[in-house]
This record gives structure tokens, sequence and C-alpha cells, in this order.
């Protein structure tokens, strides 16, 4: 990766995990490793956000939360499980209110190996994102510009009347 | 006087790095009452003991939570030989101490920057951690994890420290005694950090026995309790031991409670290091934990965690039970939220150090 074409805001949930990811996922952000220099903020803002960094296999009281937080961020949205046991559940697979790894509850982009998972491998997890995060506003551009062909065929009955009215005059 | 309003914080909020969920009642910018509700979490770990080897366990116990992840390992095998009767070599003691007071380093400068981030001085945030990579160095040096450290077991430790090596982390920790005093020095002398601190969730010395909070927060109003006073585990009967205290009780007394301990740190691992036994690092275990009872108590970084277990003869152990510091700071922070700005909340949770993992397990 030569450069950045965009800086991307991210949004970081706990999501019944140790916290032994999220310290990881805050020392990105502090001066040894200082994501910060590239653009990337940590916002507390669901809206704000173009990457959801979320960690732990999530349990039952915390599922609403963190689909919620998902539901919120706009669209094209990267979705970033941090740790093993976002991954798969890892240690705590086998208690009984956790459902394992993320992706049971939110569609998952990228993973994130590592118990805790390093500061490294996250920040590689982050720039692997902004790939996926590209090719989904690619994706979505298209149907823009569909959209825009639609409206300008509804138009036409429009064009057509005032060129109508124009020979009229 | 308004009318009261409800105004939730939480589980999602930019100061909390863990979910915790408070719905704040509030008249005008009063709070008069705060309930929280936990469980976001709870992943049931205590449950996992029916599943996992009694030697096994340790790696969950660890996992209870990220930062004070190796004194529940400690704690949970403290109990295990306990429960055993199975006498750990001395230096495997010395050892574990060592690790314990860092992983306290690394947790009180950890919230030492996110206290300063409740506050809104960033900048101070930014060198509270920087300041703190130093002691995950030496974590991963003598380790190899960052945040888990995987050393300690049931009858001793992995890895041994060579006594070389012991020399050189005591040379680094004296060149960071002095980054920490950088900093200490804008907590405890920064106007505007007094003016947010000073007189703000107050708790009285009888409001703090009767709540039964521990750990810093208990001694920052002036309670001496500190289970590392009276510990058999450990280092700290041979090395001698008093705790900090502050009668203050306010944001401020913990504040500066966190930021002396540091210094304690610094100076048991320094004793730990001079007076370090020769000998083997652990002990084989065998068979299996009897039909007994044992708990047994380690001073966390956030304050006292008591550790219960129950054996059957069998390779899995019937019941874990643990008592986690945080868990027994909420209902003091219920009582501190009282009749604060909801301007100082955050400040406030932020200053009993709340750790959700732990408290939820």
């Amino acid at each position: 990766m030569s450069y950045i074409k965009k800086s991307p805001w991210l949004v970081h949930y706990d999501g019944s995990s140790c916290n032994g990811c999220d310290i990881e996922v805050l020392a990105c952000l502090t001066p040894l490793y200082d994501v910060e220099r590239f653009g990337i903020v940590n916002t507390g803002n669901p809206k704000h956000a173009d990457i959801f960094l979320v960690t732990g296999g999530v349990n039952t009281q915390n599922l609403p939360v963190v689909k919620q937080i998902y539901e919120q961020i706009p669209e094209p949205k990267v979705v970033i499980a941090v740790g093993t046991c976002a991954c798969s559940g890892g240690v705590f697979r086998d208690c009984y209110n956790m459902l394992g790894g993320m992706d049971k509850a939110i569609p998952v982009d990228v993973y994130v190996p590592g118990c805790a998972a390093r500061p490294e491998s996250i920040i590689d997890g982050v720039v692997k994102g902004l790939s996926v995060l590209e090719e989904k506003q690619k994706a979505l551009a298209v149907p823009v510009r569909e959209k825009q062909a639609l409206r300008e065929r509804e138009l036409e009955p429009e064009v057509a009347i005032n060129k109508s009215q124009e020979a009229g005059k | 006087m308004g009318k009261s309003t409800v105004v939730p914080f939480g589980p999602q909020h930019p100061v909390l790095p863990e979910p915790i969920h408070f719905d704040l009642e509030l008249e005008d910018e009063k709070v008069v009452k705060a309930i929280p509700s936990i469980g976001y979490v709870h992943r049931g770990l205590e449950k996992l003991v029916e599943k996992r080897g009694f030697q096994e366990y340790v790696y969950v116990a660890e996992r209870v939570c990220g930062i004070c992840s190796f004194g529940h390992g400690w704690g949970y095998s403290k109990a295990i030989e306990g429960l055993m009767e199975i006498e750990i070599p001395k230096r495997a003691e010395y050892l574990r101490t060592i690790w314990h007071e860092i992983s306290r380093l690394h947790s009180h400068l950890l919230w030492a920057g996110l206290g300063a981030d409740a506050l809104g001085f960033e900048s101070l945030f930014m060198q509270c951690w920087r300041i703190r990579e130093t002691i995950l160095d030496i974590i991963e040096q003598t380790t190899g994890g960052r945040v888990i450290f995987s050393v300690c077991k049931v009858g001793g430790v992995r890895r041994d420290i060579p006594d070389q090596e012991l020399k050189e982390i005591v040379k680094r920790l004296d060149a960071l005694k002095k980054e920490i005093d950088g900093v200490a020095d804008i907590f405890l002398n920064d106007e505007t950090i007094h003016a947010r601190l000073k007189g703000v969730g107050t708790v009285t010395y009888d409001e703090a026995v009767a709540l039964g909070c521990v750990g810093p927060t208990a001694r920052a109003s002036g309670v001496p309790q500190d289970y590392r006073i009276g510990d058999e585990g450990g280092a700290y009967k041979e090395l001698g031991f008093t705790p900090v205290l502050a009668t203050e009780g306010d944001c401020f007394a913990r504040v500066k409670v966190r930021l002396l301990e540091l210094y304690q740190s610094l100076d048991i691992i320094k004793g730990c290091v001079e007076n370090m036994p020769a000998g083997d690092i652990a002990v084989p275990v065998k068979g299996f934990p009897p039909a007994a009872e044992y708990f047994t108590r380690v001073e966390q970084p956030r304050g006292e965690a008591v550790y219960y277990v129950k054996g059957n003869k069998t390779k899995n152990l019937e019941r874990f039970r643990l008592r986690t510091p945080t868990n027994a700071n909420i209902p003091v922070l219920v009582k501190m939220l009282q009749g604060c700005d909801l301007a100082d909340v955050p400040n406030i949770i932020l200053t009993i150090d709340p750790c959700i993992s732990c408290c939820e397990r």
C-alpha cells in the first residue's frame, strides 16, 4: 500500500471480550503505533464511522447492542472482528451464553486472530479492511449510476412536454 | 427544580472501553439517582470449570480480564495449590510477585491514561500510554505476551527470568521512574485537574466501610485495606509492606493513591530482585483435587479478589467462584453518582477504575 486513499474513522465496541483486545485496540491509537497520523480516528459515534472494530464472542445481552451499532454505521461499512474469540469463540466457545464468534451476530469482513490480537495485526486488519471498503464503495457506485439513468428517463416526458409547450408558443 | 429526566449512559460510550449501562435520573444538571445494569460481558466462566481440567483452567482464569490477567491466573493457581496442599518453590513466589507488580504498573498507567481522557486531557492520555509501552516491552521480553501472560501454572511458573535479565529490568524501571515523575507531576499539581477532581464524588471512611468497597477506592477514603499486608503467598510478607493511604475520599484522592502505588510497585520489584532466591520454579502436580473447599485472596490492581474452589476428586472442579474488586465497588459508585453533575459522571466512573469483564466474568 503506497498511500491511503481514505482516512477511515472507526468505532470500537467490546462485544463481550476479556478486554485484552480492547486495550490493544486503544494501544494502536497511542504514540508507539499512532494510527492517527494516517487520519484514522477512533470516534464514539457510529454514524461517523466507516469501520466497526469489534471484539469478543457476543453474549445474548450484548447481541442487540452490537446489531444496533452495526445498523447505525452508514454504508459502505467494514466490520473487523478483532481477537480469536471474535473470530471463532476462542476460549469462551463452550460458555453457556456465548454465541461463539462475531459472524453469528453481524456480517464480518476481516478476521484478526490472536489472543490477545497484537496492535500490529490489528493495524494490518484495518489496512485489509480499507481495500474491502474500497470495493464496497465501487459496488455501491453502480446502483447510483443506474438511479441517475432512471431519473433521466423519468425526466424525459417532462422534457417532451416542455418542448411541446415551446413548440405551441 | 425542574422535572426529572432519565439519561442513558452506555453501554457504548466514548469514555468506556467496556460496556456498562447506567440510567441516570437527572434534575436539571444534577444526578439524583443512578441505576446500573450489567451483564454485557458475562460469559459464564465460573461454569466453564466443569468442562475444563483443573490445570487447563488456568488459561481460562487468565482471560477473566485482559488487564489484570496475571492476578487471576495467580489467584486460581493459589486456590488449587491450597486445596491440594502443594508447596511451591520460593523462587516461583518471587517471580509471581514481580509479574504481579509489573501488571499493576501496566494497569495503573492504563487507568491513568483513560482517566485523563475522561477529563478531556488528551495529551496526558497519550503520555501515560507511551510510558506504559516500556512495561509492555518488559512483559513481552519475560513472558512472550503483551497483555495475557500465560506464565502462571498450578505448582509454580512456566518460565524463569535469569538474574542478569532481572538486573536489566530494574535498570529500565529506574529510567521509567523519571518518566512517571513527569506524569505524576501533572496529575498532582495541575490546576485544571484539581478543579475537576477535588471535592467530587466524595466517599467518607464510614461509607467506604459500610458499602464494602475495596482496593485504591477504599484506601483513598482512609481504609487500610490491602491484602498484600498479610499475604502468605508472594514475597510481600518478607519484603515488608505498608499500603498507600489518603483521607479525603474524593476523586483526586483516588488518583493520588494510584499514582503513589506506581512508585510502591517499582520498589517491590526492586526488593524482589535484590532478594531473589535461587532454586526451582515449579513442582510437579500429581493427582486430582480432593473433595474439599478452599478460598484465598489476591490484591489485584483494582482491589481484593476472592477465589473459592471446591474439588470432587475428579479432573474437573465442582465449583469455582470469583468475587472481583469492581463488583465490590459498584455499590459505592452508585453512592458517588448521587448528587453529582452530569458532566462529572465520566470522571467519577473512571476513578473507581471499573473493569467490567472482571466484574461480570
